[in-house]
């Protein structure tokens, strides 16, 4: 079942983020519980316009459509773990019968539950994401494996209409725990401050 | 309760959700709400999102709100038994939640199945620090969803109205 592959995929998870996210003040991003939370804080600090989620598995991609459909506008990264996409497949369908154009998600495929002891997920096995989110209804589902997939995938998340999702596969690594803020109503309150300014006491 | 009151009041409690300012209305479907869902649906200033299981939009709305959406969740009682951790995610972060509840295994209910979670539903919401509403008579529909909405959107809480069985009409497979 190739549950060894994990430790031999090239890219670094953090080093992804860092890339995704850098010089992108003006991304909303909601960032699954677990490493991809860590991920996001490490690569752009305890940033406002990050809510990063200490729970609620399995819902960061549907945090991340009620916000896209709120904020048309705005572009919506999603950015999560195999472990916790798993758990929400459900999400992926609902968010194929809205087909918000502003919302992208991002799964960071190390095919382990890393916050638990890296116990293999589905992913170290026959499970596909991707193929998932297209069976799903996804229009826009990417594959990286490797420095030349990501070039290409990196200005596809942020820009190119969608919804977009893309699985990427990660090295697994353990690595340093770079925690957000966390309290809820906290990083609720600094969220809306930071997009809605005076509206966000409405 | 005339027989006009009792046909009109899923128009009471769409009317009452515009009211409020409820821009997002996410459901699993289910007969009881069936004619609120097409209010919803032929409402263009609301967005309906239909959901695979009742804990999507418990997340949903809490990105809503993170972007000044208004919304509201439309479910039968079984969908409560399905949201109980990602309540969690409204609790911790004091997102308003409002929730409409057709009941389900509570008056009259033909299918035992069904009993088990709704006899629980009041009990799990308030263990979940929710608020409970009972709506039982067709013309106290459209203010005791003004009423909900009100606490949870003022009181950033979790708040269900339980949409009694009585009021609905027991459920039968011949329609």
């Amino acid at each position: 079942m190739g549950e060894g592959r994990g430790a031999e995929y090239p890219l670094h998870r953090r080093a992804v983020v860092a890339r995704l996210l850098g010089g992108r003040d003006d991304l909303l991003v909601i960032a699954g519980l677990g490493a991809p939370a860590w991920d996001v804080t490490a690569a752009a600090g305890d940033r406002a316009l990050t809510f990063p989620l200490w729970g609620a598995m399995g819902g960061a991609a549907m945090v991340g459509l009620g916000l896209a459909l709120a904020q048309p506008e705005r572009r919506v990264v999603v950015v999560t773990g195999d472990g916790e996409m798993l758990m929400g497949l459900g999400a992926l369908a609902t968010i194929a019968a809205r087909q918000p154009a502003n919302l992208a998600i991002v799964v960071l495929d190390n095919e382990r539950y890393g916050e638990t002891g890296m116990q293999p997920t589905h992913t170290a096995g026959p499970t596909d994401l991707a193929a998932v989110a297209v069976g799903a209804g996804l229009p826009v589902a990417i594959e990286v494996f490797d420095e030349a997939d990501l070039e290409a995938a990196l200005p596809r998340i942020v820009a190119e209409p969608g919804p977009v999702f893309v699985n990427i596969k990660v090295r697994a690594e353990a690595l340093p725990l770079v925690m957000p803020q966390k309290d809820g109503a906290t990083l609720k309150d600094r969220f809306r401050g930071a997009l809605l300014g005076a509206r966000a006491g409405e | 309760m005339t027989e006009t009151a009792s046909e009109q009041w899923p128009d009471d409690i769409h009317a009452a959700l515009g009211a409020a300012g409820v821009r997002q209305v996410a459901y699993v479907p289910d007969a009881g709400h069936a004619r609120l869902i097409d209010l919803c649906v032929g409402d263009h200033a609301m967005v309906t999102v239909p959901l695979t299981t009742e804990e999507e939009g418990v997340a949903l709305l809490a990105g809503a709100w993170l972007g000044a959406a208004r919304g509201a969740l439309l479910m039968q009682s079984s969908g409560i038994g399905n949201c109980v951790n990602m309540f969690s995610l409204a609790r911790e972060c004091r997102f308003p939640l409002l929730m409409l509840v057709a009941m389900r295994g509570q008056w009259g209910e033909f299918n035992p199945w069904q009993v088990p979670m709704g006899q629980a539903v009041p009990e799990v919401l308030r263990l979940c620090q929710g608020l409970v509403f009972d709506l039982d008579r067709a013309a106290m529909a459209g203010e005791t969803v003004a009423a909900a909405a009100r606490m949870a959107f003022e009181g950033q809480a979790i708040v269900a109205v339980l949409i009694s069985q009585r009021l609905i009409g027991a459920k039968t497979f011949v329609e």
